[in-house]
C-alpha cells in the first residue's frame, strides 16, 4: 500500500516548529498565494486562522521533537488555490529572511518556505482514491 | 550617469539614523519592549538601521494618540487638510533625489525608478488628493416641499493601515493621502523589510501634521501587525499583501464590524497582437519595452506582467526581440542611475523566486534567457540579485498561475482573440493586464473581456492619480489611486429634515 502524501517537512523547519510550539501552542498552516509574501506558508496558532469548506485540508505534517511526543500540524490551502496546485507536492522549509504577514516564525529572523515538486502518478493515483 | 554615494558613506545625500523608535503623537517613542530589530540593505545585505520591535502595548499608545487627534482632525476645513498635503507635496520635491536614494537603498531597486516613478507619484498623490478633497461636495435630495436629505461626508476616525514592502513610500502615501484628505487619523504599519525609509520621510515631513494625526509603529505582523488590524479602535482596515495575511485580516475586520479595504496582488496577463509586429516602429520598440516589464522594480509589483501571451503567428519573431531586449537589462548598483534592475527586498524573496525558478525547470518549462541568482562583485556581493528571466511554457504549470514576485515571465502564445481571452482569465487574480495592438476595437474588446481592474492599452505599469486601481476576483477590495477611495475612508451622515409644520397623522 503506498501512503502517499501531499506535504512533508524538512527537519529544519520541524526544529523550528518545535520551539514556536513551545510557545504559541499547537500550531497549522495556511498556504498562501498572490501579491509580496504571497507563495509563503503562513504559520499561525491554531485556530487563529478560520478554515472553512473554502479551503482543502492538504494533510498534517508529523514532527518529531527530543523532548516532546511528536505532534501533528495541519496544512491547508483555499481550494480555489488547490485546483492549481493539486498536482504538486509541498515540502516545508526554512530560510533565514524576513516576511511580512502574521506568521508566527518572523520574529525569530527566519522564514517558512516551500519546495515543492510534480506528484508522481503513483502518488497522484494513491491520492485520488 | 551619476553613482549616488551610498547612505553612511561620505558624500551621501541621504542620511538614516542609527535607530528609529516609533513615531507616535508627532515624536519619537521608544518602544515598550526596549526591542529593536536589524534592517539590512538588499544591496550588500548588510545592516545599516536598527527599527523599534514593536508590539501590542506601543499600538495601544499610537492608537491613543490617533483617538486624541482625529476628532480635531477631522473637523478641520477642506482647505486646511488640502494645503497640508501639498504643504507635503512640496517638502518631498524639494527633497526628492534624498528620498529617493533613501529608498532605493532600503528596498533595493534602482535609483532611476525612484526619482523618476516612485516618488514623483508619491508627491502627485498628495497634490491629487488635496484638489480631491476640495472639489468634493456632499448631495442634497428635496423628498418632497418640505422634506430634505442632507447628505455629508465624514471621516470614520481612526484607521490601521498596513504597508508592503515593494513601494515602501508610495505604498504608504496611496494609502496615507486619501485617509488625511478625508479627515482621518492613521496607525501605520510598515512592513518589516522596509520600516525605515517612511520615518525617513516622516522625519521631513512630520512638523506640517499636527502630532497624532499619522502614526508608524514598526514591528513583525505577528506582535505589532495583528494587535492593529484586530483592534476595536480601529474603523477600518487598509492592507496590501497576500491571500492568506488579506482573509486573516477580513476575519478579524468581521469580528470587529469594520470595512476593509485589501490589494492582494495577481499574475498579469501582457498580451500582443500579430499586427504589434506589423511594422519595426516606433510601436513595436514601445512593445518590446512593454514586454520588458516584468523587471521593473525586479518585478515585485503586484501587477507584474508576470505572463506573457504572444500570438503565435509572430511569436518567435516578437519573442526573440524581447529576449534580446531583456539581455540588455542592466543589472548592478542600484544607486548607479544607469542600472535598470537592483536587488530583490530581502532573502526570503531571493530564496523563493530561485524555488520557483527550479519549479518551472521541473515541470518542463524552458528558459531562454536568466534563470539564476547574479553574482555581482565587491560590496554587492553579499546582495540579493536575480537575472532577468524568460520562461517558455504551458498557461497550467505553477509559473504561470502564481505570483513569483521577482523579475521572471512565463511566456506562451495564443491563435486567436478568443484563446488569448481563454488563457488571460484564467487565474485566481485579476489586478492588472496589458494589450498591445495597432487596432482600436481589438484593444477595446480585450479590455473590455478581461476580468482584471487595471487593463494597460498599449502601455503598462503607468501608475498615474486619476486612474483607478484594485483588483477583480481574489485579487482584494477597493479601489485605490482614485477620488473613489475617498468613499473608503469617509462614511455618510444624512441629515433627514422636516420644513412642514404640519404632524404626519399616525398618532
Amino acid at each position: 500500500m503506498t501512503t502517499a502524501t501531499r506535504v512533508a517537512v524538512t527537519d529544519a523547519a520541524a526544529g523550528l516548529l518545535a520551539r514556536l510550539r513551545r510557545r504559541h501552542g499547537e500550531l497549522m498552516f495556511h498556504q498562501s498565494g498572490g501579491c509580496c509574501d504571497g507563495s509563503s506558508p503562513m504559520c499561525y496558532p491554531q485556530g487563529e486562522f478560520i478554515v472553512s469548506d473554502a479551503d482543502v485540508h492538504l494533510g498534517d505534517l508529523v514532527v518529531d521533537s527530543d523532548d516532546d511526543p511528536s505532534f501533528r500540524v495541519p496544512v491547508w490551502m483555499s481550494r480555489s488555490q488547490f485546483e492549481y496546485w493539486q498536482h504538486t507536492h509541498l515540502t516545508i522549509d526554512v530560510v533565514p529572511g524576513r516576511g511580512a504577514g502574521f506568521s508566527v516564525e518572523a520574529p525569530e529572523g527566519v522564514r517558512f518556505l516551500i519546495r515543492s515538486r510534480l506528484l508522481t502518478d503513483v502518488e497522484w493515483e494513491a491520492l485520488r482514491s | 550617469m551619476t553613482v549616488y554615494a551610498a547612505p553612511g558613506q561620505p558624500g551621501a545625500i541621504a542620511e538614516y539614523r542609527a535607530r528609529y523608535d516609533h513615531w507616535i503623537g508627532g515624536e519619537y517613542v521608544p518602544p515598550s519592549s526596549g526591542e529593536y530589530f536589524e534592517n539590512p540593505t538588499p544591496v550588500t545585505g548588510q545592516t545599516f538601521t536598527e527599527v523599534a520591535r514593536g508590539n501590542a502595548e506601543d499600538i495601544e499608545r499610537a492608537l491613543d494618540a490617533a483617538h486624541g487627534a482625529a476628532p480635531g482632525w477631522g473637523r478641520t476645513s477642506v482647505t486646511e487638510r488640502a494645503n497640508v498635503l501639498n504643504k507635503i507635496a512640496d517638502r518631498m520635491e524639494a527633497n526628492l533625489e534624498k528620498l529617493a536614494v533613501a529608498e532605493s537603498w532600503e528596498n533595493g531597486k534602482p535609483v532611476r525608478e525612484t526619482l523618476a516613478a516612485d516618488i514623483p507619484l508619491a508627491i502627485d498623490h498628495f497634490r491629487y488628493f488635496a484638489g480631491a478633497i476640495r472639489a468634493q461636495e456632499g448631495s442634497i435630495s428635496e423628498l418632497d416641499e418640505d422634506t430634505i436629505a442632507y447628505h455629508f461626508h465624514e471621516p470614520l476616525g481612526v484607521v490601521g493601515q498596513i504597508i508592503p514592502w515593494n513601494f515602501p513610500i508610495l505604498m504608504a502615501v496611496w494609502k496615507l493621502a486619501p485617509a488625511l484628505a478625508a479627515g482621518n487619523a492613521v496607525v501605520l504599519k510598515p512592513a518589516e523589510q522596509t520600516p525605515a525609509s517612511i520615518l525617513f520621510l516622516m522625519d521631513l515631513i512630520g512638523d506640517l501634521l499636527p502630532p497624532g494625526v499619522v502614526n508608524v509603529v514598526n514591528g513583525f505582523g505577528v506582535e505589532a501587525g495583528k494587535p492593529l488590524a484586530s483592534s476595536p479602535r480601529i474603523r477600518k482596515i487598509a492592507f496590501t499583501g497576500e491571500t492568506t495575511t488579506g482573509r486573516l485580516i477580513m476575519q478579524y475586520a468581521s469580528q470587529n464590524i469594520i470595512p476593509v479595504t485589501l490589494e492582494l496582488g495577481g499574475k498579469s496577463p501582457n498580451i500582443f497582437f500579430s499586427d504589434v509586429a506589423s511594422s519595426r516602429d516606433d510601436f513595436y520598440d514601445k512593445a518590446l519595452e512593454g514586454f520588458t516589464m516584468f523587471a521593473l522594480n525586479q518585478g515585485e509589483v503586484c501587477t507584474c506582467p508576470s505572463r506573457a501571451l504572444i500570438q503565435s503567428d509572430i511569436y518567435d519573431q516578437f519573442l526573440g526581440d524581447a529576449i534580446e531586449r531583456t539581455r540588455a537589462v542592466t543589472q548592478g548598483n542600484p544607486l548607479d542611475t544607469s542600472t535598470m534592475i537592483g536587488a530583490q527586498a530581502s532573502n526570503d524573496q531571493l530564496e523563493k523566486i530561485l524555488s520557483y525558478i527550479d519549479i518551472g525547470k521541473a515541470e518542463g518549462a524552458k528558459i531562454l534567457t536568466g534563470g539564476h541568482r547574479a553574482e555581482l562583485d565587491g560590496d554587492l556581493a553579499g546582495g540579493y540579485y536575480v537575472t532577468p528571466t524568460v520562461f517558455e511554457g504551458k498557461n497550467s504549470m505553477r509559473i504561470f498561475q502564481e505570483e513569483i514576485f521577482g523579475p521572471v515571465v512565463s511566456v506562451t502564445s495564443f491563435d486567436e482573440f478568443d484563446d488569448a481571452m481563454k488563457i488571460a482569465n484564467d487565474t485566481l487574480y485579476g489586478l492588472g493586464a496589458g494589450v498591445w495592438t495597432r487596432d482600436g476595437a481589438t484593444a477595446y474588446r480585450a479590455g473590455r473581456t478581461i476580468e482584471a481592474g487595471r487593463v494597460w492599452t498599449n502601455c503598462y505599469h503607468q501608475y498615474p492619480a486619476a486612474a483607478a486601481f484594485g483588483g477583480y476576483k481574489g485579487s482584494g477590495v477597493g479601489r485605490e489611486n482614485h477620488r473613489m477611495m475617498l468613499d473608503h475612508y469617509q462614511q455618510t451622515k444624512n441629515l433627514l429634515v422636516s420644513y412642514s409644520g404640519q404632524k404626519l397623522g399616525f398618532f
